[in-house]
């Protein structure tokens, strides 16, 4: 389990991490759901003591990170990509990991078998394939088992097979009982991995709830109803104080739900055709509680 | 954290990696190749003029002075690469106590560059003095401070390399770590020799290479500081940088 309260890391003037406070629970994959620039690699960072924060603290089973004996034990993380020596191999990246945590060499020969790299370990790092690259740093999290995974933006650069392969261990990582924590900028991706999501933009939290939950809360939800007389219906939920909009032949409603818009038809005695409540992807969802937020940081550089 | 486990990580990054090997293979190559060639000129030029007095144990040492920019360059690097690849942020994932981390690593550097270099050094002085001996020139360990100067060519191997590796945990990126550690090793000599006379003469001897290079003299020139002097001098710019990232290592972001 991850807390963080108030966690704040400052760059000069740049407030990449605002008060953040969340818990990272076990035994699910809690997606960690921000626009480029949001602060989600920095928040890994702070969680894994690389960076200092400048106000709040972020520990892991209630301790900071610098506290913990054997961190490969308790804590796996994939941060960037190729952040390996490219002239060791594999093998020996992992190797020397290990044997700062005590790990023996067997464990090393068993997550190169788990990521598939069992063929490549004394390959050099630099010459891997961006997907090869991936599957190492992930080997290194795995190395000590721990019951803690966090992964920054693990499908970047992956092919769809990569992506599938990823998915489904992290998955299984979380059924295993262990607290997975993935950030990714990717909405899709994370409806499709993430039980859970943290979603942040410029530094703040925006949301913390469950992946379901956040698609249900989103005003992008709206009711579709078609009918013969509809810009007689449009005109009367209009007055009722909805927002209607005249889509394909359909009008799409927000600020009522299918009961009050089959009542009011009803009451009026206008037929209806079609009505139904449509959902918003979690695309939809994210884009509207993400729009105020986005960081235009390339406007400042 | 348990510190013997950090030690043997930090030695297999050392071995794992060609720079190692390379840098290694460039400093044998310098310091024979040098002893060989003085040795040979020097042994000619005394079969000519047999009056010459030279320092023999210094002449087949002389390759150090070229094999110091190897193991250096090697110090620096050995820490910047780290910081270059972002290898830096794995190490302190699986170790969070950097300054532990920093103290492995300069160990097991400082200590293979120390075994390396003493060999090294001993060979160029067999080599050296059988070429020399051929001229009636040559030095053995037996004669007085003879087994100082050659043992003292592998420590000073050693206290450049921590010197590099100071200037590399400080700076942390490879190309101005590796400048920095050339201006202390050689432009900071040439400013020095640009001061006033009388300042100048009182700066020269403990320019990190004039203080330093005393340990493998075994006739000491005028003005300059005494052998464990010299090397401790040297030392102490080490320390300095050493100590400065050891302080600033747990303050900035990895």
């Amino acid at each position: 389990m991850i807390q963080a309260r108030e966690l704040s890391k400052r760059f000069g003037k740049v407030q990449a991490v605002d008060a953040l406070s969340f818990d990272v629970l076990p035994g699910r994959v809690t997606g960690f759901l921000g626009p480029n620039g949001a602060g989600k690699s920095t928040t890994m960072r702070l969680i894994l003591g690389l960076d200092l924060p400048t106000g709040g603290y972020v520990a892991i089973n209630g301790r900071r990170y610098g506290e913990l004996h054997r961190p490969l034990t308790e804590v796996g993380a994939v941060l960037e990509v190729r952040a390996v020596h490219g002239g060791r191999s594999a093998y020996n990246h992992l190797l020397c990991l290990a044997q700062s945590n005590g790990i023996g060499p067997r464990r090393v020969a068993e997550v190169l078998d788990v990521v598939g790299l069992s063929s490549a370990a004394r390959r050099r790092a630099g010459t891997f394939s961006l997907g090869m690259s991936q599957r190492l740093g992930l080997a290194a999290a795995l190395l000590g088992d721990p019951p803690v995974l966090l992964c920054d933006e693990p499908v970047n650069g992956l092919d769809p097979e990569g992506i599938l392969w990823i998915r489904t261990l992290l998955r299984s990582l979380a059924a295993e009982g262990r607290t997975v924590f993935v950030s990714s900028h990717l909405m899709s991706e994370m409806a499709l991995t993430a039980d859970h999501l943290i979603v942040v933009g410029q530094g703040r939290l925006i949301a913390d709830a469950s992946t379901a939950e956040i698609v249900a809360r989103s005003s992008a939800n709206y009711v579709r109803v078609r009918s013969p007389q509809s810009s007689r219906l449009g005109a009367l939920l209009h007055e009722s104080g909805a927002v209607v909009r005249a889509h394909e032949g359909a009008l799409d409603v927000t600020g009522a739900d299918c009961a009050a818009v089959g009542d009011l038809a009803a009451r009026h005695g206008i037929a209806i055709h079609e009505l139904s409540s449509q959902a918003a992807s979690l695309e939809a969802a994210f884009m509207e509680l993400t729009r105020d937020s986005t960081d235009f940081r390339a406007e400042v550089a | 954290m348990n510190f013997a486990d950090v030690l043997r990580s930090e030695w297999t990054k050392l071995r794992s990696v060609r720079s190692t090997y390379w840098t290694g293979l460039i400093a044998v190559l310098a310091t024979i190749g040098i002893c060989v060639i003085v040795c040979v000129k020097w042994a000619d030029d005394i079969r000519k003029s047999p009056g010459d007095t030279l320092d023999p144990t210094l002449a087949s040492l002389n390759g150090i002075f070229l094999a110091q920019v190897a193991v250096g360059a090697l110090g620096v690097m050995v820490i910047s690469s780290e910081y270059g690849t972002g290898m830096i942020r794995a190490t302190f994932g699986a170790v969070p106590q950097r300054r532990a981390v920093l103290a492995a690593k300069g160990l097991v550097f400082v200590g293979a560059t120390l075994v390396i270099g003493e060999i090294l050094s001993f060979a160029a002085f067999g080599i050296g003095q059988a070429i020399l001996s051929g001229a009636h020139a040559g030095a053995s360990l037996g004669q007085p401070q003879v087994l100082r100067a050659v043992a003292g060519g592998g420590l000073y191997l050693a206290a450049v390399g921590l010197l590099g590796f100071g200037i590399g945990a400080l700076v942390r990126h490879t190309a101005g770590a590796l400048s920095t550690f050339f201006g202390v090793l050689f432009a900071l000599t040439a400013l020095a020799d640009l001061l006033p006379a009388s300042w100048r003469n009182d700066v020269m001897p403990y320019m990190p290479v004039n203080a330093g290079t005393q340990i493998f003299a075994v006739q000491r020139v005028h003005d300059s500081l005494a052998p464990w002097t010299g090397l401790g001098v040297l030392c102490l710019y080490a320390v300095a940088a050493i100590t400065a990232a050891t302080v600033l290592i747990t303050r900035r972001d990895a």
